[in-house]
């Protein structure tokens, strides 16, 4: 005991030990809880403690379960590809087109001026602009590119894909602009002196250096398209489903035990996909 | 009783006052018009009648504190149901005293202390508007209206003298239609599908209700004949929900909605012109200067109801405060208010009274309004010649095609429904 109390792990045990009361309380305690609902019975007004697989059971013999968890992927996946790119670029201009340091964060601040207002309203200023009778189809319309409203603008695939990357193109910037802004301007001047072409720079270079930046912004945008409900059900009007909107739509049904067990099964896949991210990249390595 | 003793009295002493003290300690008659006043009744509902004003007036008129919570239908049903504790009043619709009156938490009430019981309307009665006219479909209010005594959970057949809920507010639905973009007649609700809408229909999501009107359109079709549209059978329910999953895959619908401002916005701004809608909706999108009916059809509508009921804890002077919150319910001030929002009184009579002779034609009897038309804050709602869509009350609640329901299928059909919206 007294060789504990005087070791140099203490104070490190000490710092550690608020986060790991908040952690304990505000998150391990929730997830073990929503394990053990997950294997609870409903009855129409009840919920009763028990050991049933039933929830599962359900969960994997039902075909909307596939469809729907395929959507949530495809959504993630297109989203991902999105954002990485719009991010590269924008953080490749910040960091090497732009000179002055001064104009370089007062434009990395600039992208962060969207969240300034919330991530709904963001999301709902996008309907009665993309509408049958919004600015963009009245826009084309005058301009006589098109000669019939577009109707797929909105209410779809397009305009939840849109929202999406809308919503979540700057947490793809910022790691990647951190990345980018620690690379060692003369290791690029080192390969352009030994004959590489801007392409391979890019590839040879910036892109390996930039790996964890990259990872960071790909763990925060995967995780937060996987596990959205709103930015779907308004930008789809509600006429498409992901996982979020089946455990919403449970919530709203009072079926917790049902809720709990896609929560369980969502959670897993999202760690198994950050996991497979990390065995790509070791971040802490890197950093 | 005890319960809800001690509850009262430590509410009473929390509010400190003297004379609530002794009021408390020794409830004695002759202090009750002071000790009514301290009475606090929790009324727990769906939202629909929850208004302030009324909170307001109650305070004013009868002098004790009603608290309103307004909570979705199955968050009520639960509370209901699992928590008889937690609220006083339960302003419910009839399908959910349906679903929640065998879990005991509700007492039933003596009608020989309801004051205007002779005055309510057949439809909570015997289920009939007049004598001519024929049952609907579904839960329809009468059939849970009465037990055979107090304490019993088996829901009578006819009027027993004992009531499961007062009935407050009512009225007969329909499709909402934007006629300055349809252009011509619309007469059934088959049209709810016709390819002609491609991309401009839109139904509710909510499962209980959007199964109805689907029934109503895959009836109106002739694609399904339905034993009880209120009461479907799995088949039915598979039927019915094929034939709206083609129409959604090939784009029939521009979107769902699920609260009422998205049905409002969806509606004002073009994007459908054809879709399940509620009575106030419409009435916000023409407060916006944007034509929009609420279009009768010929297969009739389909009806909800609420009432109040009274949770089993209620005794004593806070029982005596809630059978005067119901007389006075009845008694027509809250009846002309919910008529012009729109919604039907369940003592039309009364509610004459506290209603001009030009509202009451208009909003009642389906005759042309004779001066502007104003909405229970004042803003002008209509001017004179307009007449209400659907037009009196014996016509609109006299073609009620199917009251809301809850099926025996209840969990299943919802599946069936999540599986509609994901397709």
């Amino acid at each position: 005991m007294n060789r504990f109390l005087s070791s140099r792990n203490l104070g490190g045990w000490l710092l550690v030990a608020p986060l790991v009361a908040v952690l304990a309380v505000f998150l391990v305690l929730p997830i073990v809880m929503i394990v053990i609902v997950s294997f609870w019975q409903t009855t129409e007004f009840s919920i009763v403690p028990a050991f049933d697989l039933a929830n599962y059971e359900f969960l994997f013999g039902s075909s909307v379960t596939y469809d729907v968890f395929l959507n949530t992927f495809r959504y993630a996946a297109i989203t991902w590809a999105l954002t990485l790119g719009i991010g590269f670029t924008v953080s490749w201009f910040l960091a090497f087109h732009v000179r002055s340091p001064t104009t370089q964060i007062a434009l990395a601040l600039l992208c962060t001026v969207p969240f300034w207002t919330s991530n709904i309203i963001r999301m709902i200023s996008w309907v009665p602009f993309l509408g049958r009778n919004g600015l963009a189809n009245q826009g084309l319309l005058s301009m006589g590119v098109i000669e019939q409203p577009l109707e797929w603008l909105l209410f779809s695939d397009f305009s939840v894909i849109l929202a999406f990357v809308h919503l979540n193109t700057v947490f793809m910037i910022i790691p990647i602009l951190n990345s980018m802004m620690r690379i060692d301007r003369s290791l690029i001047e080192a390969a352009r002196d030994a004959g590489a072409s801007p392409f391979q720079i890019m590839t040879n270079v910036v892109i390996p250096l930039c790996k964890p930046g990259i990872m960071i912004g790909s763990i925060f945008v995967l995780t937060l398209v996987m596990g959205d409900f709103i930015t779907v059900r308004f930008m789809s009007g509600s006429q498409s489903a992901n996982v979020g909107r089946l455990i919403s739509n449970d919530v709203g049904l009072l079926q917790y035990p049902s809720a709990s067990a896609t929560s369980v099964v969502l959670l897993l896949t999202v760690l198994l996909v950050v996991a497979m991210m990390l065995r790509l990249v070791d971040i802490r390595k890197e950093l | 009783m005890t319960m809800r003793t001690n509850h009262y009295s430590r509410r009473t002493l929390l509010k400190g006052g003297a004379a609530s003290i002794a009021a408390a300690a020794l409830p004695a008659p002759m202090i009750w018009a002071q000790d009514i006043k301290d009475v606090v009744l929790r009324q727990a509902g769906t939202g629909v009648s929850a208004f302030n004003e009324v909170a307001a007036k109650v305070k004013e008129d009868l002098g004790f504190t009603l608290e309103m919570t307004a909570l979705d239908s199955d968050a009520v049903t639960q509370k209901v149901a699992t928590q008889p504790d937690s609220y006083d009043i339960a302003d419910i619709e009839y399908w959910i005293c349906k679903k929640v009156w065998p879990t005991g938490n509700l007492q039933a009430m003596d009608i020989s202390k309801i004051k205007n019981y002779d005055k309510i309307v057949g439809i909570f009665k015997d289920g009939k508007l007049t004598p001519e006219s024929v049952i609907a479909q579904g839960t329809a209010p009468h059939t849970v209206g009465f037990v055979e005594g107090p304490g019993s959970t088996v829901f009578s057949t006819q009027d027993s003298g004992w009531m499961t809920l007062i009935p407050t507010i009512y009225n007969a639905d329909t499709l909402g239609i934007r006629p300055d973009l349809i252009g011509r007649p619309i007469e059934s609700w088959t049209e709810l599908l016709n390819p002609e809408f491609k991309g401009k229909a839109s139904i509710l999501d909510i499962s209980s209700i959007g199964i109805m009107d689907a029934a109503m359109v895959c009836e109106a079709m002739g694609e399904i004949t339905y034993g009880d549209k209120g009461n479907m059978t799995k088949e039915e329910i598979d039927k019915t929900m094929a034939i709206f999953t083609e129409a959604k895959k090939a784009g029939q619908f521009r979107a769902f909605w699920k609260s009422f401002d998205e049905s409002v916005n969806l509606m004002s701004s073009g994007e459908v012109v054809i879709q399940s809608m509620w009575s106030p909706a419409i009435t916000a999108v023409r407060s916006k200067g944007i034509p929009c009916v609420y279009q009768p059809l010929k297969e009739g509508y389909r009806s909800w109801g609420g009432g109040i009921g009274l949770s089993t804890g209620l005794t004593g002077v806070a029982l005596d405060a809630a059978y005067e919150y119901i007389n006075w319910y009845l008694s027509g001030w809250v009846g002309g208010f919910l008529m012009r929002q729109g919604y039907y009184s369940a003592v039309p009579e009364t509610s004459k009274e506290f209603m001009t002779a030009d509202e009451w034609g208009f909003w009642f009897e389906g005759a042309a309004a004779t001066g502007d038309i104003m909405n229970p804050q004042g803003v002008k709602m209509e001017s004179a010649g307009a007449v209400r869509d659907g037009g009196s009350f014996v016509d609109r609640m006299g073609s009620v095609a199917c009251w809301n329901a809850v099926m025996d299928e209840n969990q299943y059909m919802v599946r069936k429904w999540n599986e509609f919206i994901a397709a």
